[in-house]
């Protein structure tokens, strides 16, 4: 076997690297996905196409063809990006298994959210990838002509799938203090959905609730990225996009260092 | 048996009502897309958002009733895994009726009363005319909408005998359907119309008898008296199921052990 070069000594880059790898196991999981996410896709593109041609052509800035690279790209992250609210962590807060993980020589924030990064990166191959492609060939979908947008759209999307995971890192981390945390994972995941711009683009929405969707980070998780990616946002407003995903990821890991850091004070675990 | 589950679901009440709120704030949300959706545009495929909130309010209901019934037919993946379901074998009841009886979620009433409202205030809001072909047209669909995603549910299961990993794929026609429910099918491309039309007719839940109800096209070139047809819909669907499930169960070879 050759050596190893230096990164993969590193344990971070592996728990990275293990998520990633962990995803390709399931390839009929994978497949089922990308059935169901391309049915979506084509719905998703039905109405929102009709939307936009019932509103003469333009519809808060969208075109057919930038309504359906919104939709594609969308159902292209959704392998990628974590807005269900589902978490390892809640799972081994609650049967003490987490007291495992603070034993170890690693940051327990940066071992789970670099694993699911790792996940979140392997879904864009399986399922974005094809998202895109049926998108193009089938949906209407318009790549954009620019270089500058893919090559900002894909620091965007990372910064979108880091910020993801993240995010749910930190709300996971309520499981220290609550027993239960099924009811947050519900609250999380029917805001997420909707300010993320999963089903329609936030510019859609009335004055107000598009001001308190931009107060939360659910909209650096996709909207921000689509909107890179597709290059409906160029030049200066591109990298305030980026700026406002960074700030974001800065906040939830702060929040979640924080709450692990009191967390572990607060760790009690049965049995002996 | 039923009244066993309902009570013990009924028994740890913080836990319950929680659910109950967190069923009613999804709903809610969900309803708050539509909202947005056709706030934005006056109108969608020849729907206004008072005509298509008798859609969503029809199907919605329709699928949480079905969800309430049938929706734990999705766990059949995680009771294959487990062995669980060779007990079902060794029972003297049909394995279907144990798998539905398996486990009553009352926090998925919670789904019904966002449908029931967007179905009340739809009725009020559009100018309808009111007889007993109304009336009865109303009911029809809500009882073939029930029937329609109840075999949805039931077909997923049987198909997930074969697919045990990749159950996914099930989600495509039952969730992807109630979506599909809830959108006028004069926006589809023809891949949807046979798939959401015919294949697993959801069209047939809601859409299609509104569309009869109010008088507006739904599909071009298909006479507009389409929504009493549901029940023909139903029908198919439940002959789907019918053979999806025992072709499924044929197949199935145990757990091993």
């Amino acid at each position: 076997m050759r050596p190893l070069p230096s990164p993969a000594r590193n344990p971070y880059w592996r728990f990275l690297v293990a998520g990633f790898r962990g995803q390709s196991a399931y390839p009929l999981a994978t497949l089922a996905g990308l059935v169901a996410n391309a049915t979506f896709g084509v719905l998703k593109g039905a109405i929102m196409g009709a939307a936009v041609e019932s509103s003469g052509g333009e519809l808060a800035g969208y075109t057919a063809g930038s309504m359906a690279a919104f939709v594609w790209l969308g159902q292209g992250m959704l392998g990628s990006v974590n807005l269900w609210g589902g978490s390892d962590l809640q799972a081994r807060i609650k049967d003490g298994d987490v007291a495992v993980d603070f034993l170890r020589p690693v940051s327990v924030q940066a071992s789970h959210v670099l694993t699911d990064v790792g996940k979140g990166l392997f879904g864009l191959l399986p399922r974005g990838l094809p998202s895109v492609l049926i998108g193009v060939a089938v949906g209407g979908m318009v790549l954009p002509s620019e270089p500058s947008a893919y090559a900002l759209g894909l620091i965007s999307l990372l910064l979108g799938i880091a910020v993801s995971h993240a995010a749910m890192y930190a709300v996971a981390t309520s499981g220290f203090w609550l027993v239960e945390t099924r009811g947050i994972s519900v609250f999380y995941m029917a805001f997420s959905g909707l300010f993320a711009g999963l089903f329609t683009p936030i510019y859609l929405f009335p004055d107000w609730l598009l001001t308190l969707a931009l107060l939360t980070p659910f909209p650096s998780m996709m909207q921000l990225p689509i909107d890179v990616l597709s290059g409906q946002v160029t030049g200066a407003a591109a990298w305030q996009h980026l700026g406002v995903q960074a700030l974001w990821l800065t906040i939830v890991l702060v929040v979640g260092h924080l709450t692990t850091r009191a967390g572990r004070r607060r760790l009690e675990v049965q049995g002996g | 048996m039923i009244a066993s589950r309902a009570r013990s679901q009924a028994s740890h009440r913080a836990s319950f009502r929680m659910d109950l709120v967190g069923a009613l704030l999804v709903g809610a949300i969900e309803f708050a897309e539509i909202w947005v959706l056709y706030s934005a545009t006056d109108q969608i495929g020849g729907f206004t958002l008072a005509q298509i909130m008798l859609v969503f309010g029809l199907s919605d209901l329709a699928f949480s009733l079905a969800d309430l019934v049938a929706g734990h037919c999705d766990n059949l993946p995680v009771y294959v895994r487990a062995g669980t379901l060779d007990v079902f074998f060794l029972r003297p009841q049909p394995v279907l009726a144990q798998l539905v009886t398996s486990d009553l979620s009352l926090r998925r009433i919670g789904r019904c009363l966002v449908g029931a409202t967007s179905l009340t205030v739809g009725l009020v809001l559009n100018d309808i005319d009111w007889t007993a072909g109304t009336v009865g047209l109303l009911a029809l669909a809500l009882v073939s909408g029930f029937v329609i995603f109840t075999a949805q549910f039931v077909t997923a299961a049987g198909l997930q005998f074969f697919l045990v990993n990749g159950a996914e794929m099930t989600n495509a026609f039952v969730y992807g359907g109630r979506y599909a429910a809830t959108q006028p099918t004069s926006v589809w491309p023809r891949s949807l119309l046979v798939v959401f039309g015919a294949v697993f007719p959801v069209a047939f839940a809601a859409f299609l008898p509104v569309s009869t109800l109010l008088g507006v096209p739904g599909v071009a070139g298909l006479p507009d008296w389409l929504g009493w047809c549901a029940p023909l819909a139903a029908l198919w669907a439940v002959g789907v199921a019918a053979l999806c499930w025992r072709w499924g169960l044929r197949h199935y070879r145990g757990a091993g052990g």
